[in-house]
């Protein structure tokens, strides 16, 4: 056994030990994943899990490192950029990734990529274009 | 400020070049000539060809102390790079099937689960699938 797996077995035993806790943050994760386009709130992720709303914040944050809510806002924007590259309109994006406010999806939007979806789809979707 | 470039040192580009395009999958993005048979040469994901470049950079052909250090994280294990892919299992027997040598076969890691192989270019690389 190397240096590097014998560090990895420490690190799991003092960070993956509480397979309970570990189990509501993944399961959590990919209930984002999967229906992040849907309404979701703090109280759905926690009544799926059967814990309190704080507990399953703290969690999720000890094991991922940001918030649900983080995580949800990143993969919705990391899904709108995939979306607007295919040409769709911002407004349509802006619903099929679950936002409900076509105000906050640009304002965060910008916030995350740097430029809003509007100027973003105009770079990426005319460059694709361009390749064909 | 945006993140464009991360570098990998290699001891052969050439073979580099080979293993991270034929057997890894990546795409070659930029080659271009730096004297003295050294190359600018970058590879980059095929899933996301506008993304972070990969430099295999021949540092410790040209500067000791990163030949060193490389050999030093190769002795004890370490990777010094990780890759994510969707499904980790199938790509650890694929890369088997090729040949590639890992050092730490899939291994659950809480959140993820993690493999390291040899790249042949002085490097272990880190394969990771999230859970």
């Amino acid at each position: 056994m190397n240096h590097y797996i014998q560090e990895l077995e420490k690190i799991k035993k003092i960070c993956f030990s509480n397979e309970e806790q570990l189990d509501v943050a993944i399961k959590t994760k990919r209930y984002l994943d999967h229906n992040f386009g849907e309404k979701i709130n703090l109280d759905v992720l926690a009544q799926l899990q059967c814990t309190s709303k704080y507990h399953l914040i703290r969690v999720f944050k000890k094991y991922y490192g940001i918030t649900p809510r983080q995580y949800l806002i990143n993969k919705r924007i990391e899904k709108a950029k995939i979306i607007l590259k295919s040409g769709k309109s911002v407004s349509d994006t802006c619903y099929t990734v679950g936002f409900e406010s076509l105000n906050s999806f640009s304002n965060l939007f910008k916030a995350k990529t740097g430029k809003s979806p509007s100027m973003y789809r105009k770079a990426t979707f005319d460059k694709s274009k361009n390749k064909i | 400020m945006r993140i464009k470039i991360v570098s990998l040192p290699v001891r052969d580009q050439q073979k580099a070049l080979d293993f991270y395009t034929n057997i890894l999958g990546f795409v070659k993005k930029v080659d271009a000539p730096l004297g003295g048979g050294n190359r600018w040469l970058t590879v980059v994901s095929k899933y996301d060809q506008d993304g972070i470049e990969l430099l295999l950079e021949p540092a410790p052909l040209h500067f000791e102390p990163s030949k060193v250090y490389q050999d030093e994280l190769m002795k004890a294990g370490i990777p010094y790079t990780q890759f994510y892919v969707d499904n980790l299992q199938e790509e650890h027997e694929r890369l088997v099937g090729l040949g590639v040598e890992f050092s730490m076969p899939p291994k659950d890691m809480g959140t993820v689960i993690a493999a390291v192989f040899n790249d042949t270019c002085g490097n272990n690389i880190q394969l990771v699938e999230e859970k």
